[in-house]
């Protein structure tokens, strides 16, 4: 059994791609570690296009070594990975929308962002014309007796995203929910193209809007790994204090939103009342609440002082007097509970399989956290726990999120007790020629990965994905069997991102 | 359960005024807004929100109009859950190629008199996504617009202020028309 990192000497080594290896595969080797993805050995982080090259990366489960392989495909079509692997599919279905590079023996060639509305065909790649006429979409069936079908969205009925669900239930049983996305598909990757970086940095902060400092985070991160700059240590503290906040911020909402779609709006009242809190506190400390376009490449716009500290400090002292009689309350109530323990399962192999990252993996037995492995600074250097469960349901996805919002006060107090001196930023200069650049960075959702190339001060190309996309086939997964009136429960306690992953 | 809510009986509310930062009061926001709420609309004012392909930003800032500290609902303001119940359409986003169609139905589904408010820099001209193969770029592309709110996101209290603007000019309008 070769490991990924022999794997990788089999093909041909990119220079300037940093910090892990990338090299370019024949279809041999682009076959072999499909099937090593399904036989479980190794996880997939990613699978993206170019106009005529594929490219997956893949974490060893093991040893959490990292690497990308690459697969020029002049012909235009390459072996299929989700045919072995399916967390695969919807990202083949997505480079074939996009590049119109197509996947050979693709189980599933449906369109996924592609609903024939753009007016061109592989925005991406080579552009042709669109489709004259639009063919419906098909969805799955599902064989039965008196099964029928329920069609939810894009608009729903709350204050949320656009997708569609369509379920096919047997009485208020659900025998199967399909997804459909790619509503908020904005383009993001095709305005990437020859932006200059700041704009890019701009743009990935608006990826999905509630993980503005983890993209503004990883797109930097993987523009310093391109043009190896090293940022000042303040700026690393810094970073990783906005992305703890944000992390206490949409756990505490998600926490009262997934308790009010069990009719419980009590503990959605209190906990709302301390996100808001914590925005107030970024906001004072970094002149946004969601502390929007601070993190850029090099560094930060903007440093934290003495009023700033003192408003999050105060925040920090707060929630641990509130919090622990709310937790207490969800502990001890019933009609709470009796929605939540056993409700949307996700079992410990669906969750490995997907490599599901977040409260979805880890309420899974998946205890991946990019802070930890690979990890970066200055986790490294902090306290902290990986809060793992293995239940899987509404409940166990409610348990991790509480023990995060512990874990992400303890880590921003430790950060504002040891954040260095010094400067904020340095800055970024064009290199010549081509480099590539990766970064991971765990956002309160999961593992955000971005990809880039940059030539000269341009982005040639870059990927951000989400971890949305190995969590919503989940979802699909979590909600058979059970009644179609917990699908909301179920839904908020993933809390996936529309659009980070219709992008 | 009992001693939480025992507790909240003796605490003061959340509710308060703006904190300092803000240059404007929200209780005094509010109060404005409920007079020309009851002016215009009689005792409520239901919204029905549409994210035409937001970053989700802007529906982050607009639920948090609902928290104990702007609860909008003590003036009447309600988010409903059809466009059948709307008096108002708030819309964010871009509006993106895919949700266009979407956006227009949910439009024609809104009784009259009905307005709109494009909550966001996105609503405005596409934001930062202008340009793109994917995106209209503007609410107003699709659908009239009656009232702009900018921000990226803009916060609870523009979007409160905004509210105000647009009953006020509404209620103006009603009486040049009478
Ligand atoms: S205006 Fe800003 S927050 Fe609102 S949708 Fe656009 S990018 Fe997101």
């Amino acid at each position: 059994m070769p490991s990924l990192i022999d794997l990788m000497q089999e093909g041909r080594t990119i220079q300037q791609h940093s910090p892990w290896p990338r090299a370019v595969a024949d279809a041999h080797l682009w076959n072999f570690a499909a099937s090593e993805l399904a036989q479980g050995r190794w996880s997939l982080l990613g699978l993206w296009g170019e106009p005529s090259t594929v490219h997956m990366a893949i974490i060893d489960r093991d040893t959490a070594d990292i690497a990308v392989v690459s697969l020029d495909c002049p012909d235009r079509v390459y072996p299929s990975v989700g045919k072995y692997h399916p967390p695969a599919l919807r990202l083949e279905r997505t480079i074939n929308d996009l590049f119109g590079l197509f996947a050979q023996d693709l189980p599933d060639s449906r369109p996924w962002l592609d609903q024939n509305r753009w007016s061109v065909r592989f925005p991406l790649g080579d552009r042709i014309s669109a489709l004259s006429t639009t063919a419906p979409y098909r969805f799955l069936a599902a064989e039965g007796d008196g099964l029928h079908q329920i069609a939810v969205g894009p608009v729903h009925a709350g204050i949320i995203e656009p997708g569609h669900f369509r379920f096919t239930a047997s009485g208020e049983t659900v025998v199967r929910l399909e997804q459909r996305l790619g509503y908020t598909h904005k383009g993001i990757e095709g305005l990437m193209r020859g932006a200059s970086v700041e704009r890019g940095a701009q743009l990935a902060g608006r990826v999905s809007g509630d993980s503005t400092v983890a993209y503004a985070y990883a797109f930097s991160k993987a523009v310093e790994a391109a043009l190896q700059l090293a940022v000042p240590d303040r700026a690393v503290w810094l970073r990783a204090l906005l992305a703890e906040l944000e992390r206490l911020a949409n756990h505490l909402g998600d926490i009262g939103a997934i308790c009010n779609d069990a009719s419980f709006g009590l503990m959605q009242a209190h906990c709302n009342v301390l996100r808001e809190d914590v925005l107030r506190a970024a906001n004072t400390a970094f002149g946004h609440r969601l502390m929007r376009d601070v993190i850029v490449p090099g560094g930060l716009v903007r440093d934290l002082d003495e009023n700033g500290q003192a408003a999050i400090r105060a925040t920090l002292d707060n929630i641990p007097v509130r919090f622990p009689a709310l937790v207490e309350l969800y502990d001890n109530t019933a009609s709470l509970q009796d929605r939540t323990v056993g409700t949307g399962v996700v079992t410990a192999a669906l969750a490995k399989q997907y490599a599901a990252g977040g409260y979805v993996g880890r309420a899974s037995g998946r205890a991946f956290d990019t802070r930890r492995a690979p990890g970066y600074p200055p986790y490294d250097d902090l306290r902290f726990e990986v809060p793992v469960l293995d239940e899987g349901d509404v409940n166990a996805r409610v348990w991790i999120r509480i023990r995060e919002v512990e874990q992400s006060l303890s880590l921003a107090n430790q950060i504002l007790d040891r954040l260095p001196g010094g400067p904020l930023r340095v800055p970024v200069g064009a290199a010549a020629g081509p480099r590539e650049g990766m970064a991971l960075v765990e956002g309160f959702r999961g593992d955000i990965m971005v990809w880039l190339r940059l030539d000269g001060g341009r982005i040639d190309r870059c990927h951000l994905r989400d971890p949305s996309w190995f969590q919503w086939p989940l979802l699909e997964a979590a909600i058979e069997d059970n009644i179609v009136a917990d699908f909301p429960l179920c839904n908020k306690s993933f809390n996936c991102s529309y659009s980070g992953q219709d992008l | 359960m009992r001693k939480l809510l025992f507790q909240s009986f003796f605490q003061g509310p959340f509710t308060e005024p703006a904190p300092a930062l803000d240059p404007t009061a929200v209780e005094e926001l509010a109060a404005a807004l409920q007079r020309a709420a009851r002016r215009r609309l009689g005792r409520s004012l239901s919204i029905r929100e549409i994210d035409a392909g937001s970053c989700n930003g802007c529906e982050l800032e607009i639920h948090a109009l609902n928290n104990a500290y702007y609860d909008v609902e003590r003036f009447g303001i309600r988010f409903v859950a059809s466009p059948r119940h709307a008096d108002v359409l708030m819309v964010t986003g871009p509006v993106t190629k895919n949700m266009r169609d979407a956006l227009e139905r949910t439009y024609h589904a809104t009784p009259d008199p009905k307005w709109v408010v494009a909550v966001g820099d996105c609503a405005r001209d596409g934001g930062c996504f202008a340009g793109s193969y994917a995106v209209v770029g503007g609410v107003s592309q699709v659908v009239p617009v009656d009232l702009h709110i900018p921000g990226c996101p803009p916060p609870p209290v523009t979007i409160l202020q905004g509210l105000l603007a647009l009953l006020d000019r509404t209620a103006k309008d009603a009486t040049s028309i009478a």
